[in-house]
């Protein structure tokens, strides 16, 4: 459902201008308000991969839900393929799908009959189904007899392949991955980091990826957008954002991450683990 | 609306009617336990009607079978009536319990297919429970049914599904909305339904105020218009105004139900209340 602009040229995958979200945060009193997102403006090509880094809750996967027509913004303007994703919200969904940090399943269901079930909402059935899905499968290293299992008998590693097996059965032209890969362990993360490379270069297909895995987002993606505070840090290739700045290269992303925003991972891991320790948490 | 995006809203229905049938099978275990619950409280008003007479509340037994089949009866018909609106008005307390509720919203599926496609569910589900425990109740107790006529008790019940769906998916906005709270106050709803519905009892012994909202519930015809048919012969002809009102309730309350829902949605969407699991 891709349709041309009036110059017969194919419209952005994304565009994305002065969009912002605010949400009151649980437990908060009326009037209080976390700004997710702040004035972003994003534009994607169709056929990129494009990584959104940042650190939690710096608004990453605000936008992703934004683009998926889950959540509103409150002003701007989110269009994808040209379709306005708020007022055309239907056809926006028909060309996207999504895979989220959770796996999100009927837990007690096969992880056939959640295919299957999730296949059918975007139109499709039978035979072919299957194959797509033992296809995809197999590339992921799931072996055939995970179907048949309940999903609460799956690991979270063969949960989320499962999860990325329905995103692609849809055949979607924007797939939105937030954190496919966390809390994967280091095999299963790197099947599913092969296999979206393969889906990007081999399928044709949009991708956006959020992710907090820097080496990750420097493996797969030639283009990479930093998030800060709900505002775009910064918007380059990895050889960019490393010799961004005074001038000065730095070694790795993280080095340029820290220059950009002060912040870095290794001190939001340390103050996530202090929160735990205090019973709190994200 | 076109063809083929007629046959994806129908391949999205089917879609939600088997994911309903997948549920209950997986979670077959419960459904025996709350079948087991439903029979032994049919059962259980059904000997409490033997006892008004034991204790003596009926002069020398006298209206102890119209007492008996008036209670069963009622009895019987919360069990499906419940059913069918507790599970439409279920159908996103369920994907917020599995934590599925971003990927149904985010599929290219018209809402009103979503909750129809669970609430068809719901009847034929609705329908064979209540099957079980009608033989149940018809093993347990002579039932003086001599006057009854099936005909027209059907078509009261046929024409119940309308306005019965509507309730459920008006109720299953509370879940959407109020996502910690949504459940408890889909069951309070439920209460209410039972308290001013003359499910036990004619709608004059309420306070006046009380009775005013039974006049507004659809289920109090569902009910009135089966004893009818069950107790006193009412055929179908005689009960087509009931089946007439419940049917226009219906017509009411279905489209009313999609379009608050639509708008519940949107608020939902605005406040970030998707992705919470409550």
């Amino acid at each position: 459902m891709q349709t041309m602009n009036g110059n017969g040229t194919l419209p952005p995958a994304i565009e994305v201008r002065g969009v912002s979200k605010s949400f009151r945060p649980e437990g908060e009193r009326r009037g209080m308000q976390k700004r997710a997102l702040d004035q972003v403006d994003l534009l994607m090509r169709a056929g990129e991969l494009v990584a959104v880094v940042g650190l939690n809750g710096s608004g990453k996967s605000t936008l992703l839900r934004v683009l998926a027509t889950l959540t509103t913004p409150d002003e701007g303007t989110v269009r994808v393929f040209g379709h306005d994703a708020v007022r055309e919200s239907g056809r926006v969904r028909r060309l996207i799908n999504r895979v989220s940090v959770e796996a999100s399943f009927f837990k007690e269901m096969s992880a056939w009959e959640n295919l299957s079930y999730a296949a059918r909402l975007y139109g499709r059935r039978g035979a072919d189904v299957r194959d797509t899905v033992l296809t995809v499968l197999r590339r992921l290293g799931l072996a055939r007899d995970a179907l048949s299992r309940p999903m609460k008998q799956l690991s979270r590693g063969q949960q989320q392949k499962v999860a990325i097996a329905r995103s692609v059965l849809t055949t979607p032209n924007l797939l939105l991955l937030d954190e496919p890969t966390t809390g994967l362990d280091p095999r299963s993360k790197r099947e599913v980091q092969a296999f979206i490379a393969e889906l990007h270069s081999g399928g044709g297909v949009t991708v956006l990826l959020s992710t907090h895995d820097l080496v990750e987002a420097e493996a797969l993606c030639g283009r990479i957008v930093v998030i800060d505070r709900g505002r775009i840090a910064a918007d380059a290739s990895p050889a960019e954002l490393r010799g961004s700045g005074n001038g000065h290269a730095v070694p790795t992303l993280e080095d340029a991450f820290l220059r950009m925003t002060g912040r870095s991972f290794e001190q939001e891991a340390e103050e996530a683990g202090e929160a735990a320790g205090e019973g709190g948490g994200e | 609306m076109t063809v083929s995006a007629l046959r994806l809203e129908a391949t999205a229905f089917i879609g939600f009617f088997e994911r309903q049938k997948n549920l209950y099978r997986r979670y077959w275990l419960w459904e025996v336990i709350w079948l087991l619950y439903s029979v032994v409280t049919v059962l259980s008003v059904g000997y409490l009607a033997s006892g008004l007479s034991s204790i003596g509340a009926l002069h020398r037994g006298e209206g102890l079978a119209e007492a008996q089949v008036y209670l069963l009866v009622g009895a019987l018909l919360w069990q499906y009536l419940s059913l069918v609106f507790f599970e439409t008005a279920f159908a996103i307390v369920w994907e917020r319990w599995e934590g599925t509720i971003e990927y149904t919203f985010m599929a290219p599926v018209r809402r009103v297919t979503h909750l129809l496609g669970c609430a068809c569910f719901a009847l034929a589900y609705g329908l064979i429970r209540a099957a079980i425990i009608l033989a149940a109740m018809l093993a347990a107790f002579h039932l003086d049914l001599d006057r009854a006529d099936f005909g027209g008790a059907a078509l009261v019940l046929g024409a119940s599904t309308f306005p019965v769906l509507g309730l459920g998916i008006l109720t299953s906005i509370l879940p959407l909305l109020y996502p910690e709270k949504g459940e408890q106050m889909a069951f309070a709803v439920q209460g209410v339904l039972l308290l001013v519905s003359g499910v036990y009892y004619p709608l004059s012994v309420l306070p006046v105020w009380l009775q005013g909202l039974g006049v507004i519930s659809p289920l109090t015809y569902v009910l009135q218009g089966i004893r009818t048919a069950l107790l006193e012969h009412g055929s179908a002809g005689q009960l087509l105004p009931v089946a007439g009102l419940l049917t226009g309730m219906g017509a009411v309350l279905i489209p009313a139900g999609l379009v608050l829902f639509t708008l519940a949605e949107r608020r939902a969407k605005r406040l970030g209340l998707l992705k919470r699991t409550g």
